[in-house]
């Protein structure tokens, strides 16, 4: 703390202290400013590197880099239908497994379970938001994946018919690494966050509405469902988008486990990859300019998805949200 | 000091209405929050097809009587009552609270009505279809007739005919006191408990609301919490004076707010205390 | 009153419906439950078995030798350390500058979203980004990238955080300090920001947890060293880096190390977590 700028100074001689204290408040002031202008330059300085990396590639693959699959570094030829797609639908599948899971957890730590168990419970659904997405891919790699291929997969493979809805869809390479178990992963990993806004949203409904409900003779499932989960939908939904954008971008654990082909998907426990996972697994790799410049592209329209999906998020959801 | 303490809690009086007319027996109620007591040994009897006010101080306790007799405190942990309310004969505190369910229907015929009103958020006609719906199924007919006779029993569908659709919230405090009044009527209670509803709201507001709950007094029974003494003296067919998480006095009221018989309620009455 | 119907009485089904839900949601939470205990599970009994002395005292060993994981520990927390050095500058000046300076402005509202935005960017960006800006221009991954990255990580949560927390300071303070003849910058300085320092505090911490675990992001900064370095100028190791690169690998022994990494991991990040909740909380009952 500045120990010079005597607030109690003798009226009589404060011209040069006051002055002085006035400019390091200036000088503060301004420290300040530019401590958020630098915040202000990283986001557009990540658009613009970005932008300004993938151009080589964009420009050269034009509207084919979008839709063709064939991603490869030997001809230097890049198509990223494969990772976009990838991660669109893992992102979405992760949000379909955990939106029913977090309104789950949410109603029944507001309303429907006793004061000391909501409290430890509320705390462990926070602390699986605390652990490290590499941790959730080991887990994954090591524990899902071999469990999901011997009592999932195998099974499927021996008593599916050739052609039959089962082995239309949920075939593939019995090792446990597909874009389902990616997005099982995913969920688990957004769940806390959505459930742990839910749980705001729902604490922030005004006592008096709840009481007024519960007054006209509904039942707890009753007033949830009617009075409460309409009361908090706008903002839900931006709690929902924001979990989203990090299902979108989430890297590692998806790395892990995916199963890291550039194909498009052909089923639903086919291995794949995402955006994020090319670009960890390939990046130190790539030697060609171009292959760094489409992974960079890549990069970039990650970058446009997840701004457009946390922007809504952020206008849903308003400021006093997490 | 303006009155003597332990005279005020020692000195009760009771005219009770007779057995056979009262809808509503409470005895020896005790009420705790967590370990705070915030009623001793509260007797209230509730004449059917009457209204009984509850008027005292704030902080004496007479919400926290309110709001045990349609049991709304069980929303929350710490929150406790012992003793006796005799709904029907029934012990209200006597039951559990059976998975939500049991509470629920009672609460359906032991309707409230809170201090601030709390319309839902949909329109002013679902407001009032949502309690009736929960109890049965009802045709689009059938439900605009009751739609329309709720309101217009709380003295406000004159005001809302025209726009039954719009959002409850739309409407002014004293229309959504109503509107809460309404929604509260729709589902046919055999009880209204009010909590202190006019307290929000202006002169002209509060005189159709009083209108209101007169009327109402053929077909249900009313316990009104309020602060407002002239409005307990207008509506109220019973008063009960509470202090200090006790009931002090209970009387007619053409009787209680000429004549108080206790120390206390007579300087509560000439505005020498609260 | 309840309607009767064949079977059961409605009275009966809205009580049934009632615990089929309440049934579903205790469901859904046992569900998350257990996720977390078997992750946490599976970390004990995989990682506790790799934690010797070796670990903290030997460096990256060839397979299939003894070995440990100094050289990432050590890297991990230079880069940590760095980056959160400049974070905590950083963001607690942009998060004054929110709090106290730009309030109301147009501008400060479009610094406050884009702050949001960045706090839940894929991390990966940030990697890319800091590839373009310094290792690119630079010619080589060195730690200081890596550290970079981090902060622009953890920047945007201690932003957050101290917004949050000086608005929670009253305005008294302010006029208080204010009417002793203080100009703003000082009040601030030495009043606000003393009584704020739990939940300063806080902000640090929860930008800790959400970088040390970060691996994506210094995948193509600081990229990886296989020896003990302390150069800010060259390649460094990384827990995370080393155990995505142990944990893929096809040797027992690496993998082994990979667990005990990730258990380390873990302790240190769910650790900051919840102490820096606790302090949060401390700090709004006051």
């Amino acid at each position: 703390m500045p120990t010079d700028v005597t607030i109690d100074a003798p009226r009589g001689d404060t011209v040069r202290g006051k002055s002085r204290a006035h400019q390091q408040d200036a000088w503060f002031r301004v420290l300040c400013f530019s401590a958020a202008m630098v915040l202000m330059a990283t986001l557009a300085g990540l658009i613009v590197s970005l932008a300004i990396g993938g151009w080589p590639a964009l420009s050269k693959f034009g509207l084919g880099f979008f839709t063709s699959s064939e991603w490869n570094p030997v001809t230097d030829n890049y198509g990223a239908a494969g990772p976009i797609i990838g991660t669109l639908v893992t992102a979405f599948l992760a949000m379909v497994i955990a939106l029913p899971l977090a309104v789950g957890i949410s109603v029944f730590l507001v309303e429907f379970c006793p004061a000391w168990i909501a409290r430890p419970v509320g705390m462990a659904v926070e602390l699986l938001a605390g652990i490290p997405s590499i941790v959730y891919g080991m887990w994954g790699l090591f524990v899902l994946a071999p469990w999901f291929a011997a009592h999932v997969q195998v099974p499927i493979m021996m008593h599916a018919a050739p052609g039959s809805f089962m082995d239309r869809w949920f075939s593939g390479v019995p090792n446990g690494a597909n874009i389902f178990t990616a997005s099982l992963i995913l969920a688990i990993m957004v769940l806390p966050y959505i459930a742990t806004v839910f749980r705001e949203l729902l604490l922030s409904i005004p006592p008096y509405l709840r009481e007024a409900a519960y007054g006209m003779g509904a039942t707890p499932y009753e007033v949830v469902g009617n009075i409460m989960l309409p009361y908090i939908k706008r903002s839900a939904i931006g709690a929902v988008m924001l979990g989203l954008g990090r299902a979108l971008g989430e890297t590692m654990a998806v790395t892990f486990i995916i199963g890291n082909s550039h194909d498009l998907p052909n089923s639903l426990f086919a291995s794949g990859s995402t955006i994020a996972s090319t670009i960890a697994n390939e990046f130190t790799e790539a030697t060609g300019d171009m292959h760094i410049s489409a992974l960079i592209a890549l990069g970039f329209v990650l970058f446009l998805i997840t701004f457009v999906v946390l922007a809504a998020a952020r206008l849903l959801i308003g400021r006093e949200r997490v | 000091m303006i009155f003597n303490e332990s005279q005020a809690l020692t000195e009760t009086v009771m005219h009770a209405p007779p057995p056979e007319e009262r809808v509503l027996d409470v005895r020896g109620l005790d009420f705790f929050y967590g370990k705070n007591q915030a009623l001793y040994g509260v007797d209230l009897p509730v004449a059917r097809n009457q209204i009984t006010a509850l008027i005292g101080p704030s902080g004496c306790g007479k919400s926290t009587l309110l709001r045990t007799l349609n049991r709304i405190y069980d929303l929350y942990p710490g929150q406790r009552a012992a003793g006796e309310i005799l709904f029907n004969g029934e012990n209200l505190l006597g039951t559990g609270d059976g998975g939500g369910g049991d509470l629920a229907r009672l609460r359906s015929r032991i309707g409230m009505v809170f201090q601030r009103p709390t319309p839902f958020p949909m329109s002013i006609y679902d407001n009032i279809a949502f309690g009736v719906r929960l109890q049965r199924n009802v045709g689009k007919a059938e439900m605009n007739e009751i739609v329309e006779r709720s309101l217009t029993r709380a003295a406000l569908w004159d005001e809302v005919k025209d726009k039954l659709d719009k959002s409850g919230l739309g409407l002014s405090g004293g229309q959504q006191q109503r509107l809460c009044v309404a929604r509260g009527i729709a589902v046919e209670p055999e009880i209204l408990l009010l909590d202190e509803p006019a307290s929000a709201l202006d002169p002209l507001s509060t005189a159709k609301l009083e209108t209101a709950l007169v009327e109402l007094k053929s077909s249900l029974t009313i316990v009104i919490v309020t602060h407002n003494l002239q409005q307990a003296a207008r509506i109220s067919d019973h008063t009960g004076f509470m202090l200090l998480g006790r009931l002090v006095e209970f009387r007619p009221s053409s009787e209680a707010f000429l004549k108080p018989e206790t120390q206390a309620m007579r300087d509560y009455v000439t505005g020498r205390y609260g | 009153m309840a309607l009767t119907v064949p079977g059961l009485s409605r009275h009966a089904r809205r009580k049934l419906a009632n615990y089929i839900i309440v049934g579903l949601a205790t469901l859904a939470t046992l569900i998350a439950v257990a996720a977390l205990v078997m992750i946490l599970a599976s970390l004990v009994i995989n990682g506790l078995g790799g934690i010797n002395l070796h670990l903290f005292t030997m460096d990256q060993p060839p397979p299939g030798e003894p070995g440990g994981m100094r050289n990432a520990l050590v890297g991990s927390l230079i880069m940590c350390g760095g980056g959160m050095l400049l974070a905590v500058v950083i963001g607690i000046l942009s998060g004054t500058w929110l709090a106290e300076y730009g309030d109301g402005s147009r501008l400060a509202a479009v610094v406050r979203f884009l702050n949001d935005v960045l706090l839940s960017a894929p991390s990966i960006l940030i990697g890319l980004f800091v590839y373009e800006m310094v290792v690119r221009p630079f010619h080589g991954f060195s730690a200081l990238a890596g550290a970079v990255a981090l902060a622009f990580l953890a920047t945007p949560v201690v932003t957050r955080t101290t917004e949050d927390i000086l608005r929670l300071q009253p305005n008294a303070l302010r006029e208080a300090g204010m009417a002793l003849g203080a100009g703003k910058g000082h009040v601030i300085r030495s009043v606000i920001w003393r009584a704020s320092g739990s939940g300063l505090m806080t902000g640090g911490l929860l930008g800790f947890a959400r970088i040390s675990g970060e691996t994506a992001p210094l995948l193509f900064t600081s990229l990886g060293n296989p020896f003990l370095s302390f150069k800010l100028n060259q390649p460094m190791a990384s827990l995370p880096t080393t155990i995505f690169q142990f944990a893929l690998s096809a040797y027992d022994d690496w993998r082994q190390l990979a667990w005990a990494g990730a258990l380390i991991i873990a302790i240190a990040v769910l650790s900051a977590n919840i102490i820096g909740r606790a302090l949060a909380r401390g700090s709004k009952n006051t």
